[in-house]
């Protein structure tokens, strides 16, 4: 029966060439075509020499960029914590403080908060001169670490605290039935929870720090893209910057697939 | 203390006229960015939902692309690229021709590519809160595709996409700040300058992150009120 039906079945009209289809060849023909240059021009443009001197530069940038990000993340996780803790708290002047720093750090542009940090100490050189800071204050790369750790403490604040707040109060409540204090239901029922949705969101936000990290550059920080510049300002060779945006696009997609990854690991249980 | 407000004066001692210039530069840029960002990633959008694959493989491409690489560098490549680009371009027909990129408009490509991806993300996740039914409607009416696409979704496409936008628009306010480094005389570099003169970092740096504060206020401000008169027209139906 099931036989029969199948060969009367008529067959599969073809594929016609709609305005979409064609659009979309073209628009793929013209990425493959921008594709196929650009390794023509790297191919056309290989240099031993310039390899030779700049890999090694290029790799170390590689390094502080890496170094910076990370250090920056751990910083800005230890002090967001009692900032969200500030943000969730019934005390209205701690609230309304988080809130403020919050805001500030979230509502103005990184590069204006660095620059305030670097060029701005110097007005008060005097003062920390006196208590023995200004040997730190002085170094672009500590400076650079103090405005990148404030910021991202503000952004992983909001995180954690979205993420807290999506666990039920039920939860709270049947915990605090079983007898479990404040701080054990925090650290075994609602944390485990509160993580699987806040994975994403902290993904994002060390991929952003990764994109911004390129302005430390300007201040004179010698990371991915700041050897980019120096190498681009010795050469006038602009394959110096398709490099910096061959490497900085694998790290991106690199960590992107792996929050994804870890989130179907970790999110087994809720889809059987 | 008398001369940080002699400082801070609109006259000719003070620098506040000079930053205030730069916030209008600010504005002025953002604003010319918008309409590209917008338009340019609602086709991506349209793109990446397509039954077609090609056209999706190629709005997938552009929003990996764009949302991968560091504003800076997106900037930096469009400024020098282009100038470089151009340059060869012009040179076939006249061999001495100097070609400098106007800064302004490097930055409004760059950001224009940076915020259409983003956007385009919004978008897509905007079409998706639409129930089909909607189109079958539209279509069960005899309306056209486009008359559809008008008159059916994109009102309410907009209203589900306007928080995301939003956010965007903020993040676009401050990613401005970046152009100052190509030489546009934005907020930032003119409290660079005014901190160089002066010597008075701080206080002209601080200032400057007090304004892009008071434009996102402003802002904000603003797109609460049209999320709020949209919500209202919604209720009235």
């Amino acid at each position: 029966m099931s036989a029969v039906a199948e060969s009367t079945r008529p067959p599969a009209p073809p594929r016609r060439w709609t305005g979409a289809r064609i659009a979309g060849h073209v628009l793929v023909g013209l990425w493959i075509a921008a594709g196929l240059g650009l390794v023509a021009y790297l191919v056309s443009a290989w240099d031993p020499d310039l390899f030779a001197r700049y890999v090694p530069l290029y790799l170390s940038g590689l390094g502080v960029t890496l170094l910076l990000v990370a250090v920056s993340i751990v910083i800005g996780a230890i002090l967001s914590v009692p900032i969200a803790y500030a943000r969730m708290s019934s005390n209205r002047l701690l609230g309304t403080l988080a809130y403020a720093y919050v805001y500030f750090f979230r509502g103005t542009p990184l590069i204006a908060q660095t620059f305030m940090i670097y060029y701005g100490v110097g007005s008060f050189r005097a003062e920390l001169d006196a208590v023995g800071l200004w040997g730190f204050f002085r170094e672009a790369w500590y400076c650079a670490i103090l405005a990148f750790s404030l910021n991202t403490a503000a952004y992983q604040a909001e995180i954690l605290r979205g993420a807290i707040e999506s666990v039920p109060r039920g939860q709270w409540e049947g915990a605090a039935s079983l007898g479990l204090h404040k701080l054990q239901t925090m650290w075994k029922v609602v944390l485990p929870q509160a993580l699987i949705v806040a994975l994403r969101p902290y993904g994002n936000e060390i991929i952003l720090m990764i994109k911004a990290s390129a302005i430390v550059a300007i201040i004179t920080v010698y990371d991915l893209m700041g050897e980019t510049r120096r190498a681009y300002a010795q050469t006038f060779d602009f394959q110096t910057y398709i490099w910096a945006g061959v490497i900085y696009l694998a790290i991106v997609e690199a960590l992107r697939h792996c929050v994804d990854w870890i989130e179907r690991r970790i999110t087994v249980h809720q889809n059987r | 203390m008398n001369d940080v407000w002699v400082l801070l004066s609109f006259g000719p001692q003070g620098w506040s006229d000079d930053i205030a210039r730069g916030a209008l530069v600010t504005i002025s840029l953002a604003l010319a960015t918008l309409p590209i960002g917008l338009l340019i990633g609602f086709m991506v959008a349209l793109a990446k939902r397509s039954d077609e694959p090609s056209l999706k493989l190629a709005g997938n491409v552009y929003t990996t692309i764009f949302r991968g690489l560091p504003e800076l560098l997106t900037l930096f490549v469009v400024f020098y690229g282009g100038q470089i680009a151009i340059g060869q371009i012009v040179r076939l027909f006249n061999a001495d021709a100097a070609i400098e990129v106007n800064s302004f408009v490097a930055g409004m490509v760059a950001l224009g590519v940076v915020f259409s991806s983003y956007c385009s993300e919004v978008f897509l996740s905007a079409f998706r809160a639409i129930p089909p039914g909607q189109y079958e409607g539209a279509y069960a009416l005899g309306l056209s595709r486009m008359k559809t696409m008008r008159l059916v979704i994109l009102p309410q496409l907009i209203r589900v996409a306007l928080p995301g936008l939003s956010n965007l628009w903020l993040n676009l306010l401050k990613d401005t700040a970046l152009v100052s480094v190509i030489g546009l005389s934005d907020i930032l570099r003119q409290a660079g300058i005014a901190a160089r003169v002066t010597k008075e970092a701080f206080l002209f740096y601080g200032l400057a992150c007090l304004v892009y504060l008071a434009l996102a206020m402003i802002s904000s401000v603003g797109l609460h009120a049209i999320e709020r008169s949209v919500r209202r027209q919604d209720a009235a139906r």
